[in-house]
């Protein structure tokens, strides 16, 4: 496939001008390959969303939401272009391919939402905990995972909860 | 003390031992003994994954990877070393005086600001943001602001845009004179040190008469700048441009053609273009291969096509290069803000919507409606669209990125920053395989990693 050639999967024009594509999961690296090859020379950024508790977000038609998002930027140097593919990862089968084989800089971006959101990348050299201790439980920036506070004494603070 | 499980309600519970904090562990991030290591995982150590989806193999002969793990040492450099910037932590094993390998075990500063984000409105990201890289606090605020702004569809006021550029260079230059006295530091230069300090010093000077504060400025905001600039800024500024043009000619004649530090930099950490593009390297690092990627010239923000400056590149992708880039973009940002001070119009800057724009302090006491517009927007915050938006713009240290998921309320749904240096750092095992231990540290400084941005 090149560019040339509408893609498969639902496209809408995003707020800065780039590309936002919605492709399923199980086409998601094969996309990424093919827009490689169509002269996206760089993947700038993976990231992923939590979208607990805001499910009626705006997807076009045929784009069933679910839990989890993987968001991944392509850049093309030679178009000056960006693209954005938005991937829907289910809650129950939390993984999704990784684009190492692609990008290898997808590597630290990965582990960082595998990290924090504790969605798996399937194919990823090294997947294991990046900005959390590695025996830390839980995965911090989904919406189900509290906040957190620290107790602060300020005067005849009681003793340990 | 035992680390048991920590759900939200374990954080912070005092332990047995009285201890605040529980004792933690990086093994699995850390390096291993090559045996345990997996194959992909010992190829990215070395450098050598690059090279793998092109179909290219590994190069056994330039450097040894079957050697017997008993004669090699697999030792730590950080996360207390002054030469990594910060907690940066490094592994390396070593055959002698040669690095085999490398992995870097980061996370030491992680203080989860893309979390604090989503409890903090818009009003307040900026100071949150601000935070993230602190040697360019301007760029971070701008990224942010420029984010929120494309959701509201708020336009900025003229003067507003031209003042954010001022001082988004102004920015530039400081970060680059600490990168030039860190760097110099690094290689043994203590006066280069004192020198980027020194001039750094004159900006921070104009940031505090501007804005109120050093660093972590919390100046661009949503909707414009949070003061005008000074009287007689003009002045300032030129005397800020005028000096530090005439000592970049000094540091030259101290670093650019001194022998030593040629030797410390040249043909040191090199990088091919490829390389660079396929680790998603962006700033002076992909620059210095030759690629004359420039966010601010390739994809214009702000009014950058409406001046006039050069993008510095390299040839080799070496320290060196990338030393050249830094003190050329120095004085590429001192003839931007030139024709910035030439070119500020007058007006507003900010936006003069009320619902973006707190109102002024004088209103306050006259307008019952403004009144409102104040206590609303200081308690509640204004509420921006839903929707998603990613906006990048050039930082000191390369592509800087906000992608902002709002659900119409007045706080981010998601914040993920895109910082270079997080990314950038994914280079460090393949600059340094088969080099000497002591270049280790140059090419740590030259890479310019700010670790509040790479743990966030």
């Amino acid at each position: 496939m090149t560019l040339a050639q509408a893609p498969s999967y639902p496209v809408v024009t995003g707020l800065g001008g780039e590309t936002v594509g919605f492709v399923a999961r199980e086409d998601y690296v094969e996309a990424v390959r093919a827009l490689r090859d169509a002269g996206y020379e760089m993947c700038v950024d993976v990231c992923a969303v939590d979208y607990l508790g805001h499910p009626g977000r705006d997807l076009p038609d045929g784009v069933a939401p679910e839990r989890f998002e993987v968001v991944a930027n392509l850049l093309s140097l030679s178009k000056k272009e960006r693209t954005r593919l938005r991937v829907q990862v289910p809650e129950s089968d939390c993984v999704v391919d990784s684009l190492f084989s692609c990008y290898p800089g997808t590597e630290a971006m990965e582990r960082e939402a595998f990290d924090l959101f504790g969605i798996g990348f399937i194919g990823h050299p090294d997947l294991t905990r990046i900005l959390m201790p590695d025996d830390w439980e839980g995965h911090p920036l989904r919406k189900d995972y509290g906040v957190g506070r620290v107790p602060v004494q300020f005067k005849d603070a009681p003793g340990p909860r | 003390m035992t680390t048991g499980t920590r759900d939200t309600a374990d954080v912070g519970r005092v332990g047995s031992s009285g201890a605040l904090i529980a004792e933690t562990s990086e093994r699995g991030q850390e390096m291993r003994r090559r045996a345990d290591t997996l194959p992909d995982e010992l190829a990215r150590e070395t450098g050598a994954v690059l090279r793998l989806p092109e179909g290219i193999v590994l190069d056994a002969n330039s450097i040894d990877i079957e050697r017997p793990s008993d004669e090699t040492m697999i030792i730590n450099m950080g996360p207390q070393h002054p030469s990594t910037h910060g907690v940066l932590r490094l592994m390396l094993e070593l055959d002698g005086e040669f690095v085999l390998r490398t992995k870097s075990v980061i996370g030491y500063l992680h203080t989860g600001m893309e979390k604090t984000a989503e409890e903090l409105t818009y009003v307040q990201g900026a100071t949150n943001v601000t935070r993230m890289d602190y040697l360019s606090p301007i760029t971070n605020e701008l990224a942010f602001s420029m984010a929120v702004e494309s959701l509201l569809g708020v336009t900025v006021p003229e003067r507003a845009i031209w003042i954010r550029m001022l001082m988004s260079e102004l920015n530039r230059m400081s970060s680059h004179l600490v990168w030039m006295a860190t760097n110099g530091m690094d290689v043994g230069s203590t006066s280069m040190m004192i020198y980027g300090l020194r001039e750094r010093e004159m900006i921070l000077a104009f940031f505090e008469k501007t804005a109120g504060l050093r660093m972590n400025l919390n100046y661009v905001r949503p909707g414009g700048v949070a003061a005008d600039l000074p009287d007689g800024w003009e002045d300032d500024v030129e005397i800020i441009c005028d000096t530090i043009e005439a000592r970049t000619y000094e540091y030259d004649e101290l670093l650019t053609g001194q022998q030593i530090f040629h030797q410390r930099m040249e043909g040191v950490g090199s990088l091919t273009a490829e390389e660079a593009l396929a680790l998603g390297l962006t700033g002076p690092l992909l620059r210095s291969t030759g690629v004359p990627w420039d966010l601010r010239r390739a994809m214009p923000y702000l009014h950058y096509d409406d001046v006039e400056f050069d993008v510095i590149v390299g040839t080799y992708g070496d320290n060196f290069d990338r030393y050249a880039i830094r003190l050329n973009e120095i004085r590429e940002s001192i003839r931007i803000v030139r024709q910035v001070v030439d070119k500020m119009p007058a007006g507003d800057y900010r936006t003069q919507d009320a619902k973006v724009t707190p109102p002024p302090r004088g209103r306050i006491d006259a307008s019952m409606e403004a009144l409102i517009h104040h206590f609303k927007l200081f308690t509640e915050g204004f509420r921006v669209p839903a929707g998603e938006v990613y906006t990048a713009i050039e930082s000191p240290r390369g592509e800087i990125g906000m992608y902002l998921v709002s659900d119409n309320s007045s706080k981010p749904f998601r914040l993920h920053v895109r910082g270079p240096s997080f990314v950038n750092l994914q280079a460090v095992p393949l600059l340094m395989r088969g080099g000497l231990m002591s270049d280790t540290v140059t090419v740590i400084s030259t890479i310019d990693p700010v670790m509040g941005e790479v743990d966030r």
